[in-house]
């Protein structure tokens, strides 16, 4: 089970240099079991904040993130994280670094050797098992990296922007690849990004954020049939989807970018 | 031709060949080498001053064979390894811990910097005054040279781990406890190899002038009585000595870097 739901969540900074900045202000949504949801909104409006409070390694300044009805009240290793950057752990081999998480509990060696060598090969790593991260391109760090948070079986998958890095033949080639592992093991998914192609190829659902503070200002239920393959992106409905999308982004980015009046 | 191996060889971080960068190396030394020569039998700089590579020879020689130069050798590595062991055995571990725990800093941090600016030179007279002039006070001067400046860097090395990494990690599943042992530790460990290297460079330099300035023993003590008795042959000797263990020491530290931190040099 993996029902993640957002209860009139806001998060304010306070930093002496800036004040206090509302990142986040009173969300509600909620993500139903094994849904793959996803967030776009302007730079700096918060979609990373929410990944945080929800993997719980930040706290909300009122209101609740909650999982199957539990409150999070700190990391754990039911919400696994993608991050945008490739937070591998240099000094392990691919595979250490995948076995990571299951080595954390008791599992046995030879479970955590197979669940392992089940998630390298799943994002097509094999060949790479004993490298270091330092020789891997960044496409292949982000694999292991999912690859990383897969093998330790989360209920819930937090993913920010982490194809954001890539160029764009490898982050098509990504996108089928999470689709297709996601099609498999049904977990619910939390994904960000600012990239609407991505959005709707990927999502059953997409938020849009507005600009700081951020809110939840649409939502498009993504009726688009799965198996989703990448020609999709050319068809009339999904074109349509991303026209609305771009409209209530547009006029959120212009706020963001107005500070200076030419 | 000749342009383009001239501008590959000054391309910054650009790697060159392995024998083109052995023979730079053994060229700069056989040209040291060759100079010395010439300032030396040509009689252009007098031997009182500047002593020639065969009286150099003959005084290692003269020091080997009686046994001097071995005892005098063993003394000041068994000061500095024990100086340094127990400094680094104890600075390691605090050291990361002030990087990355705001109370270990908050406690620590006051007398570290304080400390860290006081040359230890300046605390000899003191050290002999308390504990006299032999191994021990050989040990403390390194100790109290090198802790401190170590503590500062490992502390620095451990403030820059990547947040995210432990972020990861607490995703992952870790404890608090496990994120400490499993992430910051290891992510210290390049850098703590460097700052001992470094260290070790220092830890020299303390010990030599702690033997020159009081001592009974050891590679700094040899060079002054050298002084004393107008050898300036067996200053060399002790001088190219010290130069030569220092050189075999970093080497050690670079190999244990690519043995014991295989992911630091693979590429
Ligand atoms: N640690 C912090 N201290 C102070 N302010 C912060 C902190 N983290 C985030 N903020 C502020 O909160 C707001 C939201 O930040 P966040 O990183 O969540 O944005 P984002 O939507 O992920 O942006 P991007 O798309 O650029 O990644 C920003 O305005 C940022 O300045
Ligand atoms: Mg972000």
């Amino acid at each position: 089970m993996g029902r993640v739901s957002i209860e009139q969540v806001s998060l304010e900074f306070r930093t002496r240099r800036t004040g206090t900045i509302v990142a986040l202000d009173s969300l509600s949504f909620e993500v139903p079991d094994k849904q793959f949801a996803v967030i776009v909104g302007p730079s700096g409006c918060g979609k990373s904040s929410l990944l945080t409070l929800v993997a719980g390694l930040n706290e909300t300044t009122s209101g609740y993130c909650k999982v199957d009805g539990r409150t999070v009240s700190g990391p754990g290793a039911d919400r696994g994280m993608v991050f945008q950057s490739y937070s591998l752990f240099p000094w392990l081999t691919v595979r250490k670094n995948v076995e990571f998480g299951p080595s954390l509990r008791n599992l046995s060696a030879r479970e955590r050797i197979e669940r392992a060598r089940h998630y390298v090969d799943a994002v097509g790593l094999g060949d790479f098992e004993d490298a270091y991260p330092v020789q891997l391109s960044g496409g292949m760090q982000q694999r292991v990296a999912l690859a990383r948070v897969l093998a330790n079986d989360p209920e819930v998958l937090l993913m920010d922007e982490p194809f954001g890095a890539l160029d764009n033949q490898t982050r098509t080639h990504m996108q089928g690849l999470l689709l297709g592992i996601w099609e498999r093991e049904q977990k619910t998914v939390l994904f960000v990004t600012h990239d609407i192609d991505e959005a709707l190829f990927l999502g059953d659902v997409v938020y849009v954020m507005s600009a700081r503070p951020g809110r939840i200002i649409d939502t498009i239920d993504v009726g688009l049939a799965r198996p989703r393959r990448y020609d999709i992106v050319t068809s009339d409905s999904f074109v349509d989807y991303k026209r609305r999308i771009m409209a209530r982004l547009h006029s959120e980015v212009e706020k963001t970018m107005n500070v200076m009046p030419l | 031709m000749a342009a383009g191996l001239l501008s590959r060889l000054f391309t910054p971080k650009r790697p060159i060949a392995k024998n083109i960068e052995i023979g730079i190396g053994v060229t700069v030394a056989m040209s040291l080498f060759v100079a010395w020569c010439l300032l030396t039998y040509t009689g252009l700089v007098s031997a009182s001053f500047l002593p020639a590579p065969d009286a150099v020879g003959a005084a290692f020689v003269e020091k080997l064979s009686d046994g001097s130069l071995l005892r005098h050798t063993r003394i000041s590595l068994y000061e500095i390894y024990t100086g340094f062991f127990l400094s680094s055995l104890i600075a390691v571990p605090l050291g990361i811990f002030m990087g990355s725990f705001r109370i270990v800093a908050a406690t620590i941090e006051p007398i570290v910097n304080f400390m860290r600016y006081l040359p230890v030179t300046a605390l000899i007279p003191l050290l002999i005054l308390w504990i006299g002039i032999g191994f021990e006070e050989k040990v403390a001067v390194i100790f109290l040279g090198v802790f401190f400046q170590q503590i500062v860097l490992i502390a620095d090395v451990s403030a820059q781990v990547h947040e995210d990494l432990f972020k990861a990690s607490y995703t992952l599943g870790a404890t608090r406890r496990q994120v400490v042992t499993r992430v910051l530790v290891p992510a210290t460990m390049p850098g703590v190899m460097d700052t001992l290297r470094i260290t070790m460079g220092w830890a020299w330099t303390f010990l030599v002038v702690a033997e020159l300035v009081a001592s009974s023993s050891g590679l700094g003590y040899m060079i002054l009585q050298a002084m004393r008795g107008l050898h300036p042959a067996t200053i060399f000797v002790g001088i190219l000595v010290i130069g030569f263990l220092g050189l075999v020491t970093d080497l050690a530290f670079k190999y244990a870097k690519a043995l014991l931190l295989p992911w630091t040099t693979v590429r």
